[in-house]
């Protein structure tokens, strides 16, 4: 019996994605027309031997019970949702449910974290793990370039045995192009080491009188348990070429978009013109003269009238885009509107077509000179844009009626 | 026989065409800068047809650049005005004032006054009351002058409440007066005494020194008035334009579904469904404007084509150029002859050449060549 245990963080975490998180909580945003965390829940169904997925992160159980219980219905496998008392960092969480993660005896479970997206190979990877019976851990590995590999956390390996030699979390300087893609396959006996990293914060906590910040509880993964794990013969990592991308703005959430759409085609009964890949929701209103895709996903009850030209684009539920509207690289948030003849126009920040292995670049919101990043443009739940304007590479705060065009801009 | 129809002799008049046009690139670069379609009709045509009206029977055309392409277009469609048209042809540019001394002896052929007038001006063309004006104070000229909003852009002009004229002073740093040269006179042929075959300036060299001498007057402009030299003040002044045309309830301009406000669509041209033109928009023959396409404050010239749901606003489309669907194009952009603009764009202020093929788009004001 396997288990999965997905990793999602709260409402503190995810700033990077605001607006579009001052609404919902980033792991249920809708990429490809399913929330973010439902794709890591069809890839761990898919797996006769997961038979439970556990979700743990801090946001409360209101936000997340509606969405757990839908997942179950669609699934049949057991989900359930753990809430942190308090923030306990990418280790703390776990550790605290270990006996949950236990209970029932799995020989190992995943470990996703929640805002990574991924053709998922949850079954080369467990494989992989089985071959090694010294292997506490198993990491999913992917190749990056030199420049963007100090972002994430690096792994070098025995060239044989995989076995990972040393690991640290983004290096200051090079150290390897292989990185951690934070899908995971665990053997119960990690918790062994988690409980010897545990003891050792309790010291360091009580011997500091408390004074040290952070929740004794509070543990990361990666500092505390991976690094540790190099170079013992207990940690390994496996390499693959299969898409992945992490999902820390709007701009990868685009991106996202366009490779969920391509992993998951679904066949449509176009009502207009489409240009593949293409999500729309049975419940959305589309006029025959609209012209839409590639890699549009439309959510419930939205209406799309005559002569609208989608492209690149998330609109989410409810939202209208009215008469000869063009939308392109944009989130249009739930329940906001588009006038007729507007322009809502984002720029995509794909990573370079031209290097392999390139990873999306997840540009701070300023450039050196204080002016905006072109980026994807956003608007928030219940934004109203007006006919005839353009709002070009902006970001609108949830609820904004705007009454002019706007170009590189923030609008509160 | 009526009075009111008085026809005033054999009146000449003659119109500075000059150079090159460079403001009004890129059209200009297609066409003659008076041959350019305003409101539907070349400039040129525009004058000259009032001309006629008050009894013009002789256009004379200083002009400096491509006079064989102009003679070869006007003739015949001025030849059916019942007016004779003859070129002056300048072989060095000659300024304001130069050209009436190159074309003394067209101009000296008679004792009566003649017109002059500056090509890029449209207005109400008021020749009538101009020459009936001018009799009436018996001195050597008339200058008509319009008041304007920004007159330090202009030669402003001063004259005492009889209209006699005092002084000029060019592009004043201090407000002195918001009324300026218009563009327009009538003179007597002894005028031609004061001006040399040479390049010669009429504001500066010849204006000043007729108005010591107390020989000459102003008469003021009534209605809308505009130089339409460049694309800002061309859209201004068409919008003006169809406005006098609405006041004098011309069938001229176009009424019915999705059309708001004065526009001006020739019967040639072939409008889809679900569009809306207006208000103040010109469109030329041949042109197709294809369903749900928005068109505000622009000209389209003749044989181009909008596509579907494009969205424009002060703008204007050169001669067979292509707007592609979903377009949105605004702050004067202006595409030359035969541009293509591809789907989906965004032109925001771009000058394209002609010929050219758009497949970006242009945020910020830019010359595309």
């Amino acid at each position: 019996m396997l288990k999965a245990v997905i990793l999602i963080g709260g409402p503190q975490k995810g700033t990077r994605f605001r607006p579009l998180s001052l609404d919902t909580p980033k792991p249920l945003f809708p990429i490809a027309g399913l929330p973010l965390i439902q794709h890591h829940i069809a890839a761990c169904a898919k797996l006769i031997e997961c038979k439970e997925i556990l979700i743990i992160g801090s946001y409360t159980t209101t936000h997340m019970a509606q969405f757990v219980s839908d997942m179950q219905k669609e699934y049949h496998v057991i989900i359930r949702y753990l809430q942190e008392f308090t923030p306990l960092g990418t280790g703390g969480g776990l550790y605290h449910f270990r006996d949950q993660v236990r209970a029932g005896s799995p020989t190992a479970f995943f470990l996703l974290n929640g805002d990574v997206c991924a053709d998922f190979p949850l079954k080369e990877l467990w494989g992989f793990h089985e071959e090694r019976p010294s292997a506490l851990v198993t990491i999913m590995g992917t190749e990056a370039t030199r420049q963007q590999s100090v972002y994430y956390g690096c792994m070098v390996r025995e060239a044989t045995t995989k076995a990972v030699t040393h690991y640290v979390e983004k290096p200051n300087t090079y150290v390897s192009t292989l990185i951690n893609c934070g899908v995971y396959v665990c053997s119960l006996q990690v918790f062994h080491t988690m409980a010897e990293a545990f003891q050792r914060k309790q010291d360091g906590f009580y011997s500091a009188n408390g004074q040290n910040g952070a929740h004794p509880g509070y543990m990361s993964w990666e500092q505390d348990v991976l690094s540790p794990l190099a170079g013992t013969n207990k940690l390994y990592a496996m390499q693959v070429s299969n898409w992945w991308s992490q999902v820390k703005t709007a701009g990868s959430a685009i991106y996202a978009n366009r490779h969920y759409l391509e992993l998951n085609k679904t066949k449509l009964e176009a009502p207009c013109q489409i240009y593949p890949d293409v999500y729309l929701h049975p419940s959305a209103v589309v006029d025959s003269t609209a012209v839409i895709g590639p890699n549009v996903s439309i959510g419930a009850g939205v209406t799309v009238k005559a002569g609208v030209r989608i492209k690149e684009s998330i609109i989410l539920n409810n939202a209208t885009i009215n008469e000869h509207a063009l939308v392109m690289y944009s989130v249009v948030g739930q329940e906001a509107c588009v006038g007729e003849w507007s322009r809502v126009e984002g720029t995509p920040s794909d990573p370079d077509p031209n290097k392999p292995f390139a990873k999306m670049d997840n540009q701070p919101l300023f450039n050196t000179d204080g002016r905006l990043n072109p980026s994807i443009t956003i608007l928030g739940a219940g934004v109203i844009v007006p006919a005839e304007t353009i709002l070009l590479n902006s970001i609108v705060l949830p609820h904004k009626h705007l009454t002019r065009s706007f170009k590189h801009e923030i609008i509160l | 026989m009526c009075g009111s129809d008085k026809k005033l002799g054999e009146i000449r008049a003659l119109i500075l065409v000059g150079g090159y046009g460079t403001r009004l690139r890129p059209l200009t670069l297609s066409r003659p800068k008076p041959l350019v379609e305003f409101a539907n009709k070349p400039i040129l045509l525009h004058q000259i047809e009032a001309l006629v009206e008050a009894g013009v029977t002789q256009v004379i055309l200083a002009v400096s650049y491509r006079a064989d392409d102009m003679e070869k277009e006007l003739t015949e469609q001025v030849s059916k005005l019942g007016v004779s048209l003859t070129f002056s042809h300048e072989t060095e540019p000659l300024g304001t004032a130069g050209p009436l001394a190159l074309a003394k002896d067209l101009l000296n052929t008679s004792t009566e006054p003649f017109f002059v007038l500056n090509s890029d001006v449209i207005c109400d063309f008021p020749f009538k009351e101009l020459a009936k004006y001018h009799k009436s104070h018996g001195k050597e000229g008339t200058i008509v002058v319009t008041k304007v909003e920004e007159p330090s852009k202009y030669g402003v002009v001063v004259y005492k409440d009889d209209g006699q004229i005092e002084s000029f002073v060019e592009k004043p740093q201090e407000f002195i007066s918001n009324k300026i040269n218009a563009g327009m006179y009538v003179l007597n042929p002894s005028v031609l005494s004061r001006i040399d075959l040479r390049p010669m300036s009429i504001e500066k060299e010849v204006f000043p020194f007729m108005a010591q001498d107390g020989q000459l007057y102003a008469m003021e402009l009534q209605g809308f008035w505009m130089d339409v030299g460049q694309p800002k003040d061309f859209l201004t002044g068409m919008c003006l334009y169809l406005n006098s045309l609405r006041q004098k309830n011309s069938d001229k301009l176009h009424d019915g579904a999705g059309v708001v406000g004065n526009v001006l669509i020739d019967p040639t041209a072939t409008i889809g469904n679900g569009c809306r033109i207006g208000p103040n928009v010109t469109i030329g023959p041949n042109v197709i404007i294809e369903d749900g396409a928005c068109i505000k404050r622009s000209t389209i010239l003749r044989g181009a084509c909008v596509r579907q749901h494009a969205w424009l606003d002060g703008c204007i489309v050169g001669w067979r150029s292509v707007v592609g669907r979903w377009v949105r194009m605004e702050n004067c952009t202006v595409l030359g002859e035969d541009v293509i603009v591809k789907d989906e764009l965004y032109i925001n202020g771009g000058q394209v050449l002609p010929h050219k093929s758009i497949a970006l788009s242009v945020p910020e004001p830019q010359i595309i060549m």
